[in-house]
């Protein structure tokens, strides 16, 4: 945000200059199209139009360092902070008859548990991966969820590094699934040899495959999850910063904010869903590439 | 407007992770699946498989009770079953034997009755021939002192007085049953 609002009134400035000195006064009546810049200059002060300098904001402490700590990295604090606590009172509290906030910390355990690894790599199997996945659906869960909390604004997934390295510990967790089970040739051979296929087929097969495991699987969850939360981001800011400028537009446009507002509202509740969805996903396709590692045949 | 910011951050830089942002990811990401992995789920799978087995506990004491309950209904009922037999066979005999006790007390009481009866039939005969003996000899005596009182002659002779006595009393009888 500071990023942004430092680079912004520079431009806003000369584009101000713009509507003043072009078009005449009657054609500034006639062009509807012109009302833009105007509103653009008349808001460059509170209209914020979210860029990706919001997801590199200025370092906070440790400037320069590899230990650079910026506004990403305290909003990630913060939700660790806050989970683990909640966890750890309602786990330590853990009782045989469940209140209802441990009731609620259980549906998100059973539900891992049975929507997710019971359909892909069965209860029985899936128990080692089981605390894994858990703790994968949670911390995406939570960090996604910092997107839409008045004060934070900022998914802690929506800068690589997390997701990175999430998909990564998936990449090292079912890789290493596969070669325990079949060894590192036998490993290669199931994932990038289907069985039943005339043999030709396998000179194109194989790159595909291996690219796949070795690349595509990791890359794909990591850029899937990023790009929903910097988009999700961006359309919320987008719709509250168009609320907010058209409700002081002190115009005619007043008339159209609380449709603006409506939208604003409308995408923050699809952003808490995209947030659950995409952490569904991510744990769902690990589930599903453990299974596949794992598995004896295709 | 756009345009011109985004030349400051140019977007392929969302996916070139800083050198910083790694470090402080893998922090968060390893304090977090510590804490969660070790502490956090431990505790809750522990209190989820104690509940579950708990229930799984009860429903297999409720299984075994209602096991038993089964047995015990069933073995009442055959004993109910069995006793209902029994008493059907206990009337059963007491009928039967009710109804033998009846023959048997009616075949006596028959017999008894013919017997009372052919013993009073056999008295009356007795009697009778008693009677009519002894009135024979009566009447014959009268008749005779009748007769020798108007004949005026006794009939001392012996056998002409019963002969004229039997023919007498036989014409008696014969106007007696005729008359009867």
């Amino acid at each position: 945000m500071e990023a942004a609002s430092g680079t912004a009134p520079i431009e806003n400035d000369t584009e101000a200059r713009h509507p003043a000195v072009g078009p005449r006064p009657r054609e500034i009546e006639l062009n509807t199209a012109d009302l833009s810049p105007t509103l653009h200059a008349e808001e460059d002060s509170f209209f914020h139009i979210p860029t990706l300098g919001d997801f590199f904001p200025d370092a906070i402490l440790f400037e320069g360092t590899v230990f650079e700590f910026n506004r990403v990295q305290l909003v990630r604090l913060i939700v660790l902070a806050a989970v683990l606590i909640f966890m750890c009172i309602v786990a330590s509290r853990a009782k045989l008859v469940p209140g209802r906030v441990q009731s609620a910390v259980e549906l998100v355990i059973d539900f891992v548990n049975n929507n997710i690894i019971a359909n892909t790599l069965g209860l029985k199997d899936g128990k080692r991966f089981a605390p894994m996945l858990i703790t994968m659906f949670v911390f995406i869960l939570s960090m996604n969820l910092a997107g839409v909390v008045p004060g934070l604004n900022l998914a802690g997934t929506s800068v690589i590094g997390l997701p990175l390295l999430m998909a990564l510990w998936t990449f090292v967790t079912y890789v290493g699934a596969g070669i325990r089970k079949h060894g590192f040739l036998g490993y290669l051979r199931a994932e990038t040899m289907p069985p039943g296929i005339p043999w030709p087929i396998y000179i194109l097969l194989i790159p595909i495959e291996l690219l796949q495991v070795v690349v595509i699987r990791w890359a794909s969850l990591t850029i899937r999850l990023l790009a929903n939360m910097v988009a999700g981001h961006m359309m919320i800011v987008v719709f509250i910063g168009m609320t907010h400028a058209l409700l002081f537009s002190g115009d005619w446009l007043i008339a159209i904010s609380p449709f603006a507002g409506a939208m604003a509202i409308g995408i923050y509740g699809f952003e808490i869903f995209v947030a659950a969805l995409q952490a569904f996903i991510f744990t769902m396709l690990t589930a599903v590439y453990i299974q596949l590692a794992t598995s004896d045949e295709h | 407007m756009i345009l011109a910011e985004e030349d400051t951050v140019p977007g392929w830089r969302l996916l070139i992770p800083l050198p910083e942002e790694i470090v402080w990811s893998a922090i968060f990401l390893l304090i977090f699946a510590g804490v969660f992995m070790k502490f956090v789920l431990p505790r809750m799978n522990a209190v989820l498989d104690e509940r579950s087995e708990k229930i799984e506990g009860g429903i297999r004491h409720a299984e075994q009770v209602q096991e038993q309950a089964d047995q015990l209904r069933n073995d009442q009922e055959q004993e109910l079953a069995a006793a209902r037999q029994e008493a059907a066979a206990i009337r059963e005999k007491a009928r039967a034997d009710g109804q033998k006790i009846v023959d048997e007390a009616r075949a006596r009481a028959e017999a008894e009755n013919e017997r009372v009866l052919s013993a009073g039939r056999q008295q009356l005969n007795a009697e009778r021939v008693a009677a009519s003996t002894e009135l024979r000899g009566e009447v014959g005596n009268l008749a005779s002192d009748l007769a020798s009182k108007i004949v005026g002659e006794s009939l001392t002779d012996d056998e002409r007085s019963r002969r004229v006595i039997d023919r007498f009393l036989d014409d008696l009888e014969s106007s007696q049953t005729t008359t009867r």
